[in-house]
Order: C-alpha cells, then sequence, then structure tokens
C-alpha cells in the first residue's frame, strides 16, 4: 500500500476474518511413541538381539508383554523401537517380501538382501515414515554376524553394537564403552564378544535401563541368532 | 470338431450351446502330463510326472508351492500357470494380512475360476489353457479341487487331469473308498499307483520324471523331487514285487 496517501488508508476496508482458534495441544498426531529399547551386538559368528516389551503411551502402562523383536526368517530378527503399530505393520510387510523373495529363487533371503529391502521400505514411506528405528540382525554369507541399523527414513548402517529406543541414551554409551572400548586409557580397538559375554552385557543393559528409565521394563526377549539357527529366551525385569 | 465357423472367439456361442474356444482350451490341459490329487482326513497329496523337452533341458516343474498350507499341480501351458501361481501367492499373503489367517482354499480357487470366466465372456480375451489340482489343508480340513480353464472348480476327494488321465481316474475310482484312512506315506504311494498308469508304454517313473507333494494337519507344504522321491517309489516298487508273489 505504499503508493497510497495516508488518508487514503484510512478508507480502506480490510478483509475481516474470523479469529482462528489454534489449540496446539489439541493436533491430532498420527504418530505415537509407545516407548521401550532395543539392542543388538554383532559377534565372530552370531548376533544377539534384544528387546524389552513394556508397551506404554505417556505415563500408562498398555501391557507388560508386547514383543518388540520379530523372527522374520530362521535366520534373522528384526527389533523396533518407538511406534509400536508402525512397528508391526512393517514387520509383515517385509515378511512378505521375504516370502516373495522365497517364490522367485526358490531359497531363503540373504541377511544382506534382506537388510537392503528394509531400507528401500523405509525410504518407501518418506513422506509419511514407519516412525520406527529398527535394527536387524543375521548371519552374513560369509558365516558372520551381521548387524544393521536404521533410522526411521531407511539410512542403513552395518554396525558391531547399536541400541535405540527410550533408554537409547543410557545404553548406547555403555556399550560404546564396554564393547567399542572408548573413554578407556590404554585400549586398543574393539572388544570381540562370546555368546556369554554378550548375553551378559545385553542383560546388564536392560537391568540398568529399567532401573531409571520408566518406559523400559517388564519383560527381556533375547534371540541370538548364529548358523544354528535362532535361539530365544526371555527373562524378567523389574515390575515397576 | 475343428474348423468351424464358431470357434474363432470366446464370445460365440454355438447352435449347441457350446462355446469351442473354452473347449479347444481344455484340450491343451490334456496336452499336458498328467498330475493326480487325492486325499485322507488328514492329508491331501499331488503326483505329477515331469516332461523334459529334450535330453539338454530340465524338467519342468509341475508343483508349485502357493503357501505354508496351499500348492497346485499343473498340466497345460506352464507359463499360465505362472501366472496364475503368482495371483494366488499374492492373493495368499493378502488374506494373511487382511484377515490375519491363512487363505481358506475354496475362496483360493473360487477367485481363480472367476478370473478364468472373464477371459470366457469378453471379446479379444483368450482362456487360460492351463488346468490345476489346488491342494490344501484350512481350517475345515484338507481339501483337493480341480480348476479348468472354463472357470469351473470342482471338490474332489481324487482326481487327475493331463495326459492320459483317464486310466488314473479308473484306477482313483475303484480305490477312493480306502482313501480316507490311509497314513501320509500310503497316500503318496497310492497316488504313484494311479499316476503310474497314465505312463507311456515302456517308460516308468522314476526319480527323475516324478514330483510329490503334500500338505496336510502337520505337514507344511512340502514338495518332493529328484532323490526325496525315491523313497515312496521304492515303496511302490515293493508293493508291486509282493503282489507279484
Amino acid at each position: 500500500m505504499d503508493f497510497m496517501m495516508h488518508s487514503e488508508q484510512q478508507n480502506q476496508l480490510e478483509p475481516t476474518q474470523a479469529p482462528v482458534e489454534r489449540h496446539s495441544h489439541n493436533q491430532w498426531n498420527p504418530y505415537v511413541d509407545n516407548g521401550g529399547t532395543s539392542l543388538i551386538i554383532a559377534g565372530k559368528d552370531f548376533v544377539l538381539v534384544a528387546s524389552d516389551a513394556r508397551q506404554s503411551v505417556g505415563y500408562n502402562i498398555n501391557t507388560r508383554y508386547d514383543p518388540k523383536a520379530y523372527e522374520l526368517s530362521n535366520k534373522t530378527v528384526l527389533a523396533t523401537s518407538v511406534c509400536s503399530a508402525d512397528a508391526k505393520r512393517l514387520c509383515e510387510v517385509l515378511e512378505q517380501r521375504a516370502q516373495l523373495y522365497y517364490h522367485k529363487h526358490e531359497r531363503q533371503i540373504s541377511t544382506q538382501a534382506l537388510a537392503q529391502q528394509l531400507s528401500n521400505t523405509l525410504y518407501s514411506r518418506r513422506m509419511f515414515p514407519y516412525y520406527v528405528f529398527p535394527l536387524l540382525g543375521g548371519i552374513d554369507a560369509e558365516g558372520k554376524g551381521a548387524a544393521y541399523s536404521y533410522d526411521a527414513i531407511g539410512n542403513m548402517e552395518r554396525v558391531t553394537y547399536k541400541a535405540f529406543g527410550s533408554a537409547s541414551a543410557l545404553v548406547q554409551p555403555f556399550l560404546d564403552n564396554q564393547i567399542g572400548m572408548k573413554n578407556q586409557r590404554g585400549a586398543e580397538g574393539e572388544r570381540m564378544l562370546t555368546r556369554e559375554e554378550a548375553l551378559r552385557l545385553a542383560i546388564d543393559s536392560f537391568t540398568g535401563a529399567a532401573e531409571r528409565d520408566i518406559y523400559t521394563g517388564d519383560w527381556l526377549d533375547i534371540f541370538i541368532i548364529d548358523a544354528a539357527g535362532v535361539h530365544k529366551e526371555t527373562r524378567e525385569l523389574k515390575h515397576d | 470338431m475343428f474348423r468351424n465357423q464358431y470357434d474363432n472367439d470366446a464370445s460365440t456361442w454355438s447352435p449347441q450351446g457350446r462355446i469351442f474356444q473354452v473347449e479347444y482350451a481344455s484340450e491343451a490341459v490334456k496336452q499336458g502330463t498328467a498330475v493326480v490329487g487325492l486325499r485322507s482326513k488328514d492329508h491331501v497329496v499331488l503326483t505329477a510326472v515331469k516332461r523334459s523337452p529334450n535330453e539338454l533341458a530340465s524338467y519342468m516343474k509341475k508343483i508349485i508351492r502357493i503357501d505354508d498350507h496351499m500348492g497346485i499341480a499343473v498340466a497345460g501351458l506352464t507359463s499360465d500357470a505362472r501366472v496364475l501361481s503368482n495371483y494366488l501367492r499374492t492373493e495368499a499373503m493378502r488374506s494373511k494380512m487382511v484377515y490375519g489367517r491363512p487363505l481358506p482354499i475354496g475362496r483360493a480357487v473360487n477367485a481363480i475360476g472367476d478370473k478364468a470366466q472373464t477371459n470366457t465372456q469378453e471379446y479379444g480375451r483368450r482362456p487360460y489353457g492351463v488346468g490345476l489340482l489346488v491342494i490344501g489343508f484350512d481350517d475345515s480340513g484338507p481339501h483337493l479341487y480341480e480348476f479348468s480353464p472354463s472357470g469351473i472348480v470342482s471338490e474332489y476327494y481324487g482326481y487327475s487331469i493331463g495326459a492320459r488321465s483317464q486310466s488314473a481316474r479308473t484306477n482313483l475310482e475303484r480305490n477312493f473308498a480306502s482313501f480316507e484312512d490311509m497314513s501320509l506315506k500310503e497316500l503318496i504311494v497310492q497316488g504313484l499307483r494311479s499316476l503310474r498308469d497314465t505312463i507311456q508304454q515302456g517308460k516308468q517313473l522314476d526319480n527323475m520324471n516324478t514330483s510329490i507333494g503334500f500338505v496336510g494337519k502337520d505337514a507344511k507344504m512340502t514338495i518332493l523331487d529328484g532323490e526325496d522321491t525315491q523313497e515312496y517309489l521304492d515303496l511302490l516298487n515293493e508293493g508291486e514285487a509282493m503282489d507279484t508273489e
């Protein structure tokens, strides 16, 4: 309105608008954070995947046993975190992909192929993501343990160990220190763990996390995958 | 039957009420090697003769797995069979995702029956040139169905399609009353026995040209080829030796 004189401006009628109510706390959010933590550790010839089983919303517990880690085949396990509904659907979709692969190639999908499939599946939903930070564990073509971690839109990284979920800030530094040998004087390189050592670390990570993180607890599912197959055990965690 | 004025397309009836294109498609099924299906109260079995186009080629696949609880045997155009089996596979997976339970067999065969029927009524399309024996185990027990290019679907205790299948059907008709209580092993051997009647003179069933498939109450859909069939072929031959003694 620069070209108008001040007197003219006063006569201009501004279009009236109904006042817009913005309740920032009432906006529908398609995502729900169900809490919980998952971790993965790759060994020389095995992978350990562990997830707690508590499902929460806010300060409430929905259920004490809702497993977050799924066996996708007889040699891979997928651990999930954050949104439980998205995690379940993602798992179903991935199982279908593995089935289609089996039909076409008449053999089980390899860990590496499934890992790439997962990345593509996540990215295919770039504009309305699966709110899941998956961890995929399996044995690679050379018989070594393979652990992959992803973000919600499919960034894939092969790792030796990783923790995701509500207590990741508690568990990840613990693993960095104990497996990655970080921040320790005189330590050289990563530790290659045995099954028993990895199991011990996983259990200790979760008992510690359950103490301080309200969303982690109840039950712990631990999967150990090696050439012989998938071995699952379930342990109790604090129910408080 | 051949070369008349009512057989150019699938949307023309003959004055006798026949659609010749559909009948010609059934001829394609009769060109394929025989497959036999039969069921007991807990299991369903398929047996098939595999053909090899020449010595250099591999034997073609006659039995295809659809899902853990379902499989098909094929007689006729294998390319049409592939398309139908891919469709059944995706339907089976969709059923699990949408309804959380394995696809009931009856629903599966009616789905492909409907698909086949559209090819018998629309102008410019050709009927499928393949017949299937569909086996499966669902909530209502074991099932064996025949699917034909006309889209007609029928359920059977025992049946056979393909070249010289009438001999197998006769054998099945004579014996079907005893299928109900047979064990899985006995059922497979019976399937092979019926299948043997369809072999050409001078040839016989061996582990190269025989395929076995089965599914049941405590058995996921399993397909046996090559050496894995030898055990059952031996049982079949032993049975013969006992009969002649």
